[in-house]
């Protein structure tokens, strides 16, 4: 088992979206995130899925989604050769005497503070997924009483292959 | 361009792919297309009496002429009477386009009177589907429809039109091309996996071609003979691959598999090679697959990319279309081996000896006693020996394992079977559409009796709208392979599967859906009634009753290695 991210090209034709979930349920393949939107192109959708799973899986996933009409093309996302984000939103108890040590805390991470309340506060952050995931285990403790992550989106890195150094970077 | 009704454009797009016939039902969501015909159309619409009918005859039609078949049925249970052949059609990859009645578009999602959702219930069971809404889409889906079925690997599709698409107007003008970016089967086969592969074949030592049905559906049977006799390769081969090579060929080692021949079992599991060549390492035949042919490297030629490897890794794959592939493998080959020929011989002195030690066999019945479906078979086989003009089909059970040991196919798509799906019924309905396909050919179908309960009403079809097919029934009385299970693995407890032979009466019953009905119960009258049947010049059925303790051997228990095959017990002396 392994973390594999594709990158799926569709048209944005009713029940493409359908088509690819239900090939996933049927085949018995896990999703662990899905997100879907838009492209530079109109009439078409990018989806980034994030399954765990072998490599014979996903080299089935891969073939299996291709065989879809609506599917133009399926790209696995390695992560030395692409660029990951996420965004997540993460509401946490914040009792006024707690509030600045919290929106310190967020500084670290870049994460905004997108509305107040008396007795909490909701963060919002991009980033990397596992940037994601340090921050709220970091939050956790102060109480979160909800959190929703968009998934996470992803494309190949433009030009050349990237020098892990230029990978370290991002 | 010509302005007409959507309805109208339906048939008009029918017309421009060519169809000749096509099978269906009525009702409220199709009246306006079916109000079409009246008004005139140059295809033939053949009448139904049950929508599983309408689409095993299009698999049956598709299947013997290798056109796309058309079924055609309303909304609600229209529809959902067509998933089984659409089901079936998808696991034996047979191209199939069904049309189907939709309620009008402003009734969409509430639960209107027969409205179902039929493209989300058949999701995963087609290549494609549509659900058109307006009108002016009519004419590119109906060209993509056509397109999707029948390129790449064949398949069903599913076109659901709602009722004021087909009542609306229009200008139509059918496309010539299709527009579908996603849509890119492949047409090519990469050069240096071809000449790999041939490399393999020439410095094995024990290979076997694996040929299944793709075999047929790629068109490929010419090249596949030329490849095996240009290079003396044996093949083994499929349920659904038979005809794709005369049985009667001399390199032809018969069917591997749960019910196949030790023989066959043998020499794919013991062969250094495995040439697959659209067959798909389906359960029915690897058995356990960790224990399969483990000596094997594995050739994998198939058009469908998501097939090589799905099962068994392939040391060599090759995907693309396999009519080009075995060409272009042929012809590597034979350049390779005018140096150095196959070195071969040991193996096929070993075939030979598995061939003549490992023939099907079975305890010939006593002067008097019942009849042993065996029997039926070889009677089948003899009474068309030498003819090219017979197509089979079955239904799925014992009978159907006996029809493919037993009868001898030389022609390409001459046997009709449910495969992947196996589903009871199909044979008499798939009878129907071949005969339709191929209306100077003799059509057998091949049945059980608890098959033919399933879908016997389509004999009504047969005779009214003159299709004349002969039915042979092996009445056993019971759901035998089911029977044949609780016998060999439930301690011979038979839950629920006692027919009875009497009940119905076959042969009033086929009389009262317009066909001769013969029955036979002694094998003295056997040969001449099968005979007579055949020559009655209209829809005739022949139930013959036979020995209901009868079981298939050989038999590979469902999950263990292909080379532990159950053999028939032999208590007593086998009479050759
Ligand atoms: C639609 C459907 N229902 C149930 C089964 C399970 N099944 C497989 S073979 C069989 C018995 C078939 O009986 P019959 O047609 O009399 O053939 P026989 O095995 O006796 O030759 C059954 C019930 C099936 N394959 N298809
Ligand atoms: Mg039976």
């Amino acid at each position: 088992m392994s973390h594999h991210t594709v990158s799926v090209e569709l048209e944005n034709k009713p029940g493409a979206l359908v088509r690819i979930s239900q090939l996933f349920a049927r085949r018995g393949y896990n999703i662990q995130s899905l997100a879907v939107g838009p492209t530079e192109r109109p009439g078409i959708s990018r989806l980034t899925l994030r399954v765990d799973c072998s490599e014979h899986t996903i080299e089935q996933i891969e073939k299996q989604m291709h065989k879809l009409v609506n599917v133009l093309r399926v790209v696995e996302l390695l992560p030395d050769e692409s660029v990951e984000r996420e965004l997540a939103l993460i509401t946490v108890g914040a009792p006024p005497d707690r509030r600045a040590e919290l929106i310190a805390l967020g500084d670290v991470f870049g994460a905004r503070v997108a509305d107040i309340g008396r007795e909490a506060l909701t963060f919002e952050i991009v980033g990397r997924p596992e940037e994601l995931d340090a921050f709220e285990e970091l939050v956790r403790p102060h109480g979160v009483r909800e959190l929703a992550r968009t998934g996470r989106i992803g494309l190949r890195r433009p030009g050349p292959r990237q020098s892990r150094a230029q990978a370290a970077l991002t | 361009m010509t302005r007409m009704l959507g309805s109208d454009a339906i048939l008009r797009s029918l017309e421009a792919e060519g169809v000749e016939v096509m099978f269906g039902i009525p009702g409220g969501a199709i009246l306006p297309t079916y109000d079409a015909i009246a008004r005139g159309t140059t295809v033939r619409h053949v009448l139904a009496r049950h929508e599983q009918g309408a689409g095993h005859m299009a698999q049956g039609y598709a299947r013997a002429s290798g056109r796309v078949g058309v079924a055609i049925a309303t909304s609600g249970p229209g529809a959902t009477n067509l998933v089984t052949p659409i089901a079936d059609a998808w696991m034996d990859s047979t191209p199939l386009v069904c049309i189907t009645g939709q309620v009008y578009s402003r009734l969409i999602g509430t639960d209107a009177f027969q409205e179902i959702d039929i493209t989300g219930i058949t999701l995963p069971c087609v290549k494609h589907s549509w659900l058109v809404q307006d009108v002016r889409e009519i004419p590119a889906v109906m060209k993509a429809a056509f397109h999707v079925a029948r390129s790449g690997r064949p398949g069903p599709v599913l076109v659901d039109i709602a009722k004021d698409a087909q009542e609306a107007e229009l200008d139509f003008n059918y496309p010539d091309e299709v527009d579908l970016p996603g849509w890119k089967p492949p047409t090519k086969v990469h050069e240096r996996q071809v000449r790999e592969a041939a490399r393999a074949i020439a410095e094995a030592r024990q290979p076997i071609v694996y040929a299944g049905g793709g075999v047929l559906n790629g068109d490929a049977c010419v090249e596949l003979l030329e490849l095996i006799e240009s290079a003396n390769l044996p093949s083994v081969v499929t349920l659904m691959g038979k005809s794709a090579i005369p049985d009667s060929h001399p390199l032809n080692c018969g069917m591997p598999g749960m019910h196949g021949s030790k023989f066959a079992n043998f020499a794919l599991n013991k062969s250094d090679l495995i040439i697959a060549v659209g067959s798909r390492f389906d359960d029915r035949v690897t058995g356990k697959v960790s224990a399969f042919a483990p000596g094997a490297k594995v050739i994998h030629f198939d058009i469908d990319a998501a097939e090589v490897g799905k099962i068994r890794s392939a040391d060599i794959p090759v995907v693309g279309p396999l009519k080009l592939a075995l060409r272009q493998l042929t012809n590597e080959l034979k350049t390779m081996l005018a140096d150095k020929p196959m070195q071969t011989a040991a193996w096929h002195a070993q075939l030979e000896e598995w061939r003549g030690q490992y023939p099907y066999k079975y305890r010939k019945g006593a002067p008097g006693s019942l009849i042993k479906p065996q029997l039926v078979m070889e009677t089948l086989r003899d009474i068309t020996a030498g003819r090219n003009d017979v197509i089979w089909t079955t239904g799925v059970g014992q009978h159907q394992m006996w029809a493919m040991q037993y009868l001898q196919c030389d022609e390409p798509r001459s046997f009709i079977t449910s495969g992947g799906l196996g589903t009871m019924g199909f044979g008499v309905p798939a009878a129907v559409g071949a005969k339709a396909a191929r209306p100077d050919a003799t059509v057998i179908c091949v049945d059980g009796d608890g098959c033919f309960q399933m879908t016997c009403q389509e004999l009504a079809t047969a005779a009214l709208e003159r299709l004349p097919i002969v039915v042979v029934i092996v009445n056993n009385g019971w759901l035998g392979m089911v029977r044949q299970w609780q016998d060999l693995f439930y301690s011979e407890r038979f839950a629920e599967t006692h027919l009875t032979k009497q009940v119905p009466d076959y042969a009033q019953l086929a009389e009262a859906l317009g066909a001769a009905g013969f029955t036979v119960d002694h094998e003295d009258d056997l040969e001449s009634t099968l005979r007579a049947a055949l020559e009655a010049g209209r829809t005739a059925v022949v139930d013959v009753r036979t020995d209901p303790e009868e079981n298939c051997y050989p038999m590979i228990p469902a999950g263990a290695a292909a080379v532990d095959i159950i053999e028939m017990p032999d208590e007593e002396e086998v009479p050759s």
